[in-house]
């Protein structure tokens, strides 16, 4: 296969999680790629690198999408929120606390992506049923729970959120 | 990931030079969902990424008096977020909504969906039988293509070096007409389908005036089948008859062995399928649904 | 639904508090396996074998090597001399160390598609990857066989020139001095087969066929080493093992135990799939050759390929009972795979089989075979879903034939405290009796079905259980609070669970107690986490922890009060209590300890043999829908006997987490191999794990008959879920449509093709 060309270093600026952050890139990175290994945010976790699991959600723009399938030249000038931006400094997200609390992981491997996720559903549908949180968490793989726990969280931060005016 | 180079258009005319420039090795990169897999999994030469998210044209929506224009970078939840779309084309929004899983809807588009040519692409039956038409553009200009004649052989179509799709024009359906979009696979999401099916009918009363069906994943690209068409077109809409129009689709159907389905699973689904969505299309036509 | 038939009074067994790894697995923070990041660190890729079995003839790297960025190449050679048989124990399994080390990077010869070949180190993911491709393997390929039955015929094409059968079983006409894929013939028995059956009225004999099942962690293998130019090395790895991992890489890497650390990251799932080593030496390997150290990670498409799956199996079960149900004989045949290299479970497989009833006269007979597909892995009570479900179906068909309802009929023979086992010895008090009693009277059962096409099934579960060797310590804070050094790495909260039985058996809270998971230098020897045996075995450990503590904060209260020690008591409440009512909070006595004779540090190193066997009853529920052959479930229930449930939520989570895998199992999940031996299917798109609409809520009941061989009761949780849901759903389909299929997964295209008129 072909290496008739060779990638670049580039230098890629982007809001990321609320600051401003320049770094350096690989012109063959995907998004996944540069958080983890040149910007070190190691909460997007690769699961299957290749769109099908979700582990590696994160919000670009405000949109849910697998970081493994976004080459990380796209994000230049874009914002973009991960897991480790979830918690405000008022605390964990309600989301994350009713993951605790619903035991919603085991493992935690697909946690980060879950929650992502999560927040995308809450953000568009902040009262979803059952059926819908299923529907829109049917992108994201986990392989401990069965699911039920963490439709349970979804479900309960959505109240709670719901009863909070948030 | 192989090495692939990136750049970005910012216009019809820059990604058109970039991609002629490129040669064939060169590529679009819509929502990525197909082509940034297929580099780094090394299953397609590709040497430069030309992103065409950054063209107004690619990502505009615009409705009019004829129907809609759909930019070809436009992601899905765009695409089934949008009101009017839902109402007039479901067939489409239907398919868009359960292609990937939220996260690939957020980057996933029409064009992407079109320009990859998977013979068991979701959107595409659904837009062939609602008569929906690529915009390209190229070196030589522009051109018009309908997208049931698009794609050409599995992965392949229509497009030569430095040409590009543009946008896709939906025509405003017919009063009475309706669409529908339905596919199977064993899972209840995050599958390709193993058959899928569109299907639009225009009514009068009891009567079929006109229809069209297609299929996904029965061929070596998605097809039509005339002649479930005509066994409904003309006649008055009973059991029989729907059942007459699965019958013609299984026989058109001329699908493969593989590990998603077999040729006896398919050819069968084919008929179930096109009835399904028939009946739904019905109800559309109907005002039902 | 938590029902416990003898309460006891907990004041944290059985809370639901939040676990302690909790926030930084909310946050982003925690770090597993591919987290790892050392100075200097080089990135590596493996090259994987495109045939299913081929001889090697040359590698040429000299390309690869050439490539700038990339340090070092490794192939087998790199290994110097070649392992021994001697066996490495991983806990679960075992493996001939010889047999692990060509399975890492393969010897002369490759085995399966996607067999190791060869490791690169670079500077860059992409250049590590790129220099794959230059490396130049000439193959000669051979004929393949990947089926069970295929590969036992004399004609099959034989994978291991050495390997020859060992026979365990009386009447065994195989030969033992022949090349040939058999690794093992055994046979169980009990009674006089021959007697039972002809007792019976009625008989049922059928055959089945298990398909290779992937465990289906999300996180994929990974591993980053360095090898010091001291000869000391570091492995950085998420396993259930850390101790079985250091003494894995001591057999291939030929060096001391001493001279090797494993430090266990957070772990992205296991279930039996991350007791071995694959990337472990390799990484090893080229830190050796480079100087820095070097992080690998499996591709998903790799993991599939080159780990994990559990046995695909071909089984005939025979069962005879008497017109009132009882059974008087039983007898299975059971042929595993077990990949490229000898070790299915079947053994296992072939204990359980039988164990829920109570069968004078039973004989099982089994074969290890090996195939051209990747070495199997324990998976979740490795080897009973399949010999359960083959012979839960049968009983499901015996209950039809008798007109005695199927639960009715598992109670009149139900295993008891003092049965039999397989092997003749005698069950300790189990649940089983409990768990269908509770299926029966289970409002679930009781509903009426309705609508078109839709059926139940039941089907019960056995697995024994783990115990074995558990070390960890434990450090009295000056606070009043506990740090808990724990050498058992955590896959789904246990340390949460441990540190619970800890602050139990104190009479703190579980704030109080701080578990860690520490590295293979830092605690005592301890098995994997597999099993369902850690927090059984852990929690012994941590009991007796927990009384050490006891008893030296009661002698050292004595001393303060100048009392003798035996007037001093400690109380449940985690008080200390001398004469004239004298008494010291926990946090109280902690704050003095370093002034009045120093702080109190204990550790513990238990070996627990015993086994606390688990019982499930599964009630499922599902629809088919006939024109696409598509299976929906509406309702499923998962009843077991848990003994203690220490953390219910987690308990829960268990359970529904194996009903889930069990259900995939017997749907959707299968490996597609093509003509030429080649996965087809290696990814999550096309291996169809459940996704989250294709489950309902899974309802779990948990029935609390404590172990009588652990301080709390507990018994393992977390394997029996997985056994029943294959043999429950066949019957449900079979309900619903009138098809039995004996052939799993029963996929959409499988019902369709067998029901569909031509
Ligand atoms: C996990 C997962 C699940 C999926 N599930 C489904 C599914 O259920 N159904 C389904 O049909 N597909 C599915 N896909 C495939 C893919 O998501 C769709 O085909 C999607 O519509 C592609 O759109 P894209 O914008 O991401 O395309 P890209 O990957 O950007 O492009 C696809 C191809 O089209 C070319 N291209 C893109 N835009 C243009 C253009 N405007 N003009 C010319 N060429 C262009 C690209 O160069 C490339 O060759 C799935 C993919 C993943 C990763
Ligand atoms: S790692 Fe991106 S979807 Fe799995
Ligand atoms: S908690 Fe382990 S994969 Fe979800």
């Amino acid at each position: 296969m072909s290496n008739r060309v060779k990638t670049d270093r580039i230098v890629i600026t982007a809001k990321i999680n609320g600051d401003e952050r320049t770094f350096l890139a690989d012109e063959r990175d995907s998004l996944l790629e540069a958080l983890r290994e040149r910007i070190g945010l190691t909460g997007a976790k690769e699961g299957c690198n290749n769109g099908n699991c979700g582990a590696c959600a994160v919000l670009l723009n405000g949109v849910l999408v697998n970081s493994c399938c976004v080459m990380a030249a796209e994000i230049e000038g874009a914002e973009l929120t991960t897991v480790e931006g979830l918690a405000g400094p008022e605390g964990l997200h309600p989301l994350q606390q009713a993951f605790l609390e619903e035991a919603a992981l085991q493992c935690g491997i697909c946690t980060p992506g879950f929650l992502m996720a999560s927040k995308a559903l809450l953000d568009e549908n902040p009262h979803p049923t059952e059926h819908d949180a299923r529907f829109w968490l049917a992108g994201n793989l986990c392989r401990c729970t069965g699911y039920d726990k963490i439709i349970r969280a979804v479900l309960k931060a959505a109240d709670q959120m719901g009863s909070n005016g948030r | 990931m192989q090495p692939v180079k990136y750049k970005r258009a910012t216009s019809v005319a820059e990604a058109v030079s970039l991609l002629q420039g490129g040669g064939e090795f060169a590529r679009p990169l819509a929502g990525g969902t197909d082509v940034i897999v297929q580099a780094r999994e090394r299953r397609r030469d590709i040497d430069l990424f030309v992103d065409i998210k950054h063209i107004p044209e690619l990502m505009a929506i615009s409705h009019d008096a004829n129907g809609v224009t759909i930019g070809a970078a436009v992601p899905l939840h765009l695409v089934y977020g949008d009101a009017k779309i839902v109402s007039q084309w479901p067939a489409v929004t239907e398919a868009a909504h359960v292609i990937g899983g939220t996260a690939i809807q957020g980057r996933a588009t029409l064009g992407g969906n079109l320009c990859n040519s998977s013979p068991a692409a979701d959107s595409i039956p659904a837009m062939m039988v609602l008569d929906a038409v690529a915009h390209i553009a190229g070196p030589n200009g522009k051109r018009d293509v309908s997208v049931r004649e698009f794609c050409t052989a599995p992965g392949r179509n229509v497009l030569a070096l430095g040409e590009f799709v543009v946008s896709i024009s939906l025509p405003k359906p017919p009063a009475g007409s309706g669409g529908a979009w339905q596919r199977f696979i064993p899972r209840n999401e995050m599958d390709i389908a193993v058959v899928n099916a569109g299907v639009w009918v225009q009514l009068d009363g009891a009567n079929v005036t006109d229809a069209r069906f297609a299929l996904g994943a029965v061929a070596p690209t998605p097809i039509m089948v005339p002649a479930a068409a005509e066994a409904l077109i003309g006649k008055p809409l009973s059991d029989a008859t729907i059942a007459a129009a699965g019958d013609a689709a299984k026989a058109a159907a001329k699908p493969i062995d593989d590990m998603r389905g077999s040729v006896k699973q398919r050819k069968h689904l084919a008929k179930v399928l096109t009835e399904r969505t028939l009946r739904h299309a019905i109800e559309r036509a109907r005002g039902q649904a | 639904m938590v029902s416990t038939e003898k309460p006891r009074q907990y004041k944290v067994v059985g809370t639901r508090p939040i676990r302690p790894d909790g926030v930084d697995k909310v946050t982003g923070r925690a770090a597993y396996g591919a987290d790892t990041k050392a100075e200097g660190m080089l990135f590596g890729a493996v090259l994987r074998s495109p045939h299913a079995h081929a001889i090697i003839k040359s590698i040429d790297t000299s390309k690869a090597e050439a490539l700038p960025g990339v340090k070092a190449v490794v192939t087998a050679r790199d290994f110097g001399a070649h392992a021994g048989g001697g066996v490495v124990d991983l806990g679960e399994t075992r493996g001939q160390a010889n047999y692990m080390q060509d399975n890492v990077l393969a010897n002369h010869k490759v085995l399966y598609h996607g067999h190791a070949v060869a490791g690169v180190a670079a500077t860059d993911q992409h250049i590590a990857e790129d220099a794959l491709a230059l490396i130049d393997v000439q193959y000669e390929v051979l004929p393949f066989v990947i089926d069970v039955r295929e590969a036992m015929l004399d004609t099959a094409p034989i994978l291991l020139d050495d390997l020859r059968t060992t026979v365990r079983a009386a009447n065994s006409t195989l030969p033992t001095d022949k090349p040939t894929n058999i690794a093992l013939h055994m046979s169980l028995e009990k009674g006089d087969l021959e007697k039972g059956m002809a007792e019976a009225d009625v008989i049922v004999e059928r055959e089945f066929e298990t398909g290779m099942f992937h465990q289906g962690y999300i996180e994929p293998q990974n591993a980053t080493a360095f090898w010091n130019r001291d000869g000391e090395i570091t492995v950085w790895t998420s396993t259930q093992g850390a101790f079985s991992v250091r003494d894995a890489m001591a057999a291939l890497c030929k060096v001391p135990v001493s001279k090797i650390k494993i430090v266990p990251m957070e772990i992205g799932g296991g279930f039996g799939g991350k007791l071995g080593v694959y990337l472990e030496p390799i990484a090893a390997l080229l830190s050796r050759k480079t100087g820095h150290p070097v992080k690998l990670w499996m591709t998903r498409e790799a993991v599939f390929q080159a780990t994990g799956p559990t046995s695909a199996t071909y089984m005939r079960v025979k069962m005879g009972a008497k017109r009132d149900g009882t059974f008087t004989g039983a007898y299975a045949y059971l042929a595993y795979e077990a990949g490229a290299f000898p070790g299915s479970p079947m053994g296992a497989g072939a204990q359980c089989a039988f164990a829920p009833y109570n069968i004078p006269n039973q004989t099982v007979e089994g074969f290890d075979v090996v195939i051209n597909g990747p070495k199997t892995a324990a998976y979740r009570a490795p080897g009973a879903p399949a010999s359960e479900f083959a012979v839960e179906a049968v009983v499901n068909e015996l209950a039809e034939q008798l007109e005695i309802d199927p639960i009715e009929l598992r109670l009149r023979n139900a295993s008891k405290e003092g049965t039999p086992n397989t092997v003749g010895q005698p069950f300790p008090r189990i649940g089983a009796v409990e768990v269908m009693d509770a299926m029966k009277s289970h409002p679930h059962y009781a509903s009426e079905l309705t609508g078109e096409d839709v059926g139940r099934g039941v089907a019960v579960g056995f697995w024994f259980n783990g115990g074995m060797e558990s070390s960890s310590s434990a450090a009295v804070n000056s606070d009043g609070t506990v740090s808990l050094i724990l050498g058992s790495t955590d896959i789904g909260g246990s340390r949460a669970s441990l540190a619970m039985q800890l602050a139990e058996t104190l009479g703190l809270t579980m704030d109080d107690v701080k578990p860690q998971v520490v590295d293979t230098d830092s605690v005592g020897w301890t098995h994997v986490t597999g099993g369902s045996r850690t927090t059984f075995a852990g929690g012994w450990v941590a009991y007796e922890l927990g009384m050490q503590i006891r008893e030296q904060m009661r002698e050292r209260a004595a001393q303060i009060w100048e009392v003798d020690a035996d007037k001093v008591t400690y109380g449940d409440d985690g008080a200390i209590h001398g004469p004239d009512s004298k008494t010291m909070s926990f946090a109280e006595l902690s704050g003095q300890l370093a002034a009045t004779g120093g702080r109190i540090a204990v550790s513990a190193s238990l070996t627990k043999n015993t086994q606390g066997p688990a019982y499930a009853g599964h009630i499922v529920d599902l629809k088919v829908d006939r024109d696409t052959g598509k299976v929906e479930i509406l309702r499923y229930t998962a009843i077991q006997d848990v003994g203690t449930a220490i953390h219910p939520s987690y308990v829960e989570g268990q359970i529904q987490g194996g009903v889930a895998q069990g259900i995939g199992m017997a749907l959707n999940e299968e490996y597609i191999y093509d003509d030429e031996g080649r996965l087809r299917n290696g990814s999550f798109l096309d291996y169809r794990m459940p996704v989250a609409n294709d489950l309902p809520m899974i309802d779990t009941v948990l029935i609390e008959v404590p172990n009588p061989g652990h301080p709390y009761g507990v018994r393992g949780v977390g394997e029996v879920p997985i056994v029943p849901p294959m043999a429950a759903i066949q019957q449900a389909i079979y309900d619903a449509i009138g098809t039995r299929f004996y052939v799993t997964p029963i996929s959409p295209r499988r019902i369709l093709e067998e029901t569909m008129p031509d």
